[in-house]
């Protein structure tokens, strides 16, 4: 048999650069967002966010609303950690007004921030593992997310908008027997983050998706405003429940994950031992959850009671007042700011002294993070991207507000 | 109809500022002592620094002349006894009733740990600030929003584009006081600007010059077939 031979003329190759669209609907951008992508083949050469889709303009709603009639629009924001989106504001409107909450809210507030933090990166594990093609921890991370979204429910009533908390405490006490639930969850739940890890931590292919990508030194996270986890794994220490601690977090005993290389494999690591550390406060609060009322008595926040109303005259005329008119909070201007779920969560609040803001501002992480994304991808495969994109735990809602 | 109003005036007229007194409130002056940083500015840049106040207990704010705000910025972060090194938070506060429009850069000192709050006014019919993108790079979306929404121009911005409003709206800036909550245009006119919006205006420039104008023939003669799926 003679050996064919097949002359292949050489391919008039033209190579030039390429505009694709990502979004803004797709699954791999984890909302609406629309990332414009010019591209050499599969390589990256620029990226170009386009946020705004989900834009429901909060904040100035907010300057329509009575300072309690806000915190429903806190939760809308970020409905993957929406109480800690509740608790932000009203500690920032707390702060202006010089108001100090019961020692039991505080801890609850505490207890809810812990809890929607694992609620957050749950849900950031399970949908970056689908987007490095791991489809089980996915189904593992939410089977637990459910457990918080229960957790959410028998307090709340509502799954992901919670809107629980009050200027001056919270809408109401624990239900019987939340607290059991809670601590059930804490007892079990490290065994599941267990098994996650040893799916994805030593995982040849989630190794070589991760180790080296998106990577930005400690420096350059920090001039590009970079909070959080992701600031974290590039190995600057700044975490502001240790370096400016609110509701006693310098009592409670807990570590501060910090990375080295500022990749997604650090942004990884880094989430999945906050998760850990979390659970350690978790533990501690729900073993000094002390007894006591849940809101304070100052008339300037807090109803009197319904029998008082019944049959004094000027505790009918207070509730009367504080209904039909809202809260007052002097003038004034605060920012106030939590470590949430994806980095510095602020609240900048300003009042003229009426019983509305002048301005009511959240100061962002989510939006903030991503706005690094065309420094992080540059010269990366397009599904470097995604994985970029994933690793920076955004939050449409939050971005586009 | 009734001549008394209802409680739709609001929505349609944009909010109105409660009890506030004439021109910008502002808090007594604050004792400088509380915070090392402000001594130091004012020392450093005289007359620079306008106001100090003092803020919900123990948040300094420092109201800086605007035509120095970068210098003093720049300084704030340069400074070794200073180093705030983390740009938190660049943001606008109108007040409404032609008060001036503030622009507030909330800092971090990592290292230090302290915070300082500088504010900038400036004159509703001079809305224009030096950008402070050349010293942090968290600025350059911050300030695309400030400009967005409250209508202020940022000088030697890179980008100055609007980020969260689409590009080809003409309704002005949402967030300034004199903005109506259902915007400025009729019902009838927003649908139909929605319905013939242009998606060429979704592409910045550059982009447009690398995949063609998308729908349109391709730059080259080549046949090429690479410019983008319209996607409105």
């Amino acid at each position: 048999m003679t050996e064919r031979v097949v002359e292949v003329p050489e391919p008039g190759l033209r190579s030039e650069p390429m505009l694709i669209n990502l979004g803004p609907q797709h699954p791999a951008t984890h909302g609406v967002l629309r990332l414009l992508c010019e591209l050499d083949g599969e390589t990256v050469l620029k990226v170009t966010p386009d946020i705004g889709f989900l834009h429901t303009s909060f904040e100035k709603l907010g300057e329509y609303r009575t300072w309690n009639q806000i915190i429903p629009l806190t939760d809308r924001m970020d409905y993957l950690a929406p109480l800690i989106y509740n608790c932000v504001y009203v500690m920032a409107v707390e702060k202006l007004m010089g108001l100090e909450v019961t020692e039991r809210c505080k801890v609850v507030r505490v207890l809810l921030m812990e809890m929607d933090r694992i609620f957050s990166h749950l849900l950031w594990l399970g949908t970056t593992a689908i987007d490095v093609g791991a489809f089980t921890p996915f189904l593992y991370a939410f089977q637990e997310r459910e457990r918080i979204y229960q957790l959410h429910e028998a307090y709340t009533g509502a799954r992901i908008t919670t809107s629980a908390t009050r200027i001056g405490g919270m809408m109401a006490d624990f239900p019987e027997g939340w607290t059991d639930s809670l601590r059930n969850f804490v007892e079990t739940f490290p065994k599941t983050l267990d098994e996650i890890e040893s799916l994805l931590t030593t995982n040849g292919i989630h190794l070589g998706r991760t180790l080296d990508i998106g990577v930005i030194s400690g420096e350059d996270a920090l001039n590009h405003g970079f909070t959080g986890p992701n600031l974290r794994a590039s190995g600057v220490d700044y975490d502001i429940r240790k370096d400016n601690p609110y509701y006693d977090y310098e009592t409670y005993d807990f570590d501060v994950p910090i990375g080295e290389n500022g990749d997604c494999y650090d942004r990884y690591l880094v989430r999945m031992e906050e998760m850990r550390q979390s659970l350690r406060i978790l533990e501690q609060a729900l073993e000094r959850l002390p007894d006591g009322p849940i809101n304070v008595s100052d008339p300037r926040v807090s109803l009197p009671s319904k029998t008082d109303c019944m049959n004094d005259m000027e505790s009918m005329i207070h509730h009367f007042k504080l209904i039909t008119e809202g809260i007052r909070v002097p003038a004034g201007d605060c920012y106030f700011a939590v470590e949430g779920s994806k980095g510095e969560l602020g609240m900048y609040v300003v009042s003229d002294g009426g019983e509305k803001p002048v301005r009511w501002r959240i100061r962002p992480p989510s939006f903030v993070n991503l706005s690094v994304i065309a420094k992080l991808a540059e010269g990366h495969l397009v599904s470097d991207l995604i994985m970029i994109n994933a690793s920076l735990d955004i939050v449409l809602g939050e971005i586009d507000r | 109809m009734d001549e008394s109003g209802s409680a739709f005036d609001a929505v349609e007229q944009g909010p109105g500022v409660s009890d506030s007194p004439a021109g910008t409130p502002r808090g007594g002056d604050g004792d400088p002592a509380g915070h090392p940083s402000v001594t130091a500015l004012q020392g450093r840049f005289g007359a620079t620094v306008l106001h100090h106040e003092v803020q919900a207990g123990d948040q300094h704010v420092v109201f800086v002349d605007a035509a120095n705000n970068r210098t003093v910025l720049e300084w704030l972060r340069d400074d070794p006894e200073q180093r705030y090194d983390l740009l938190v938070d660049v943001t606008a506060v109108d007040y409404g009733g032609g008060n001036p429009i503030q622009i507030v850069y909330q800092l971090w000192s990592v290292g230090r740990k302290r915070a300082l709050r500088v504010k900038c006014e400036l004159p509703i019919d001079g809305l224009s600030i030096d950008s402070v993108v050349p010293l942090w790079k968290t600025a350059d979306w911050l300030e695309r929003e400030v400009y967005d929404l409250f209508g202020v121009d940022f000088r030697d911005h890179p980008d100055l584009r609007r980020i969260l409003m689409p590009q080809n709206y003409a309704e002005g800036h949402p967030l300034r006081k004199d903005f109506p909550l259902r915007g400025r245009f009729s019902r009838a006119e927003q649908t139909r600007r929605a319905l013939s919006q242009d998606y060429h205006d979704d592409y910045t420039a550059d982009a447009l010059e690398v995949g063609g104008a998308p729908g349109l023939a391709p730059p080259e003669p080549a046949g090429s077939t690479d410019e983008p799926e319209d996607t409105p």
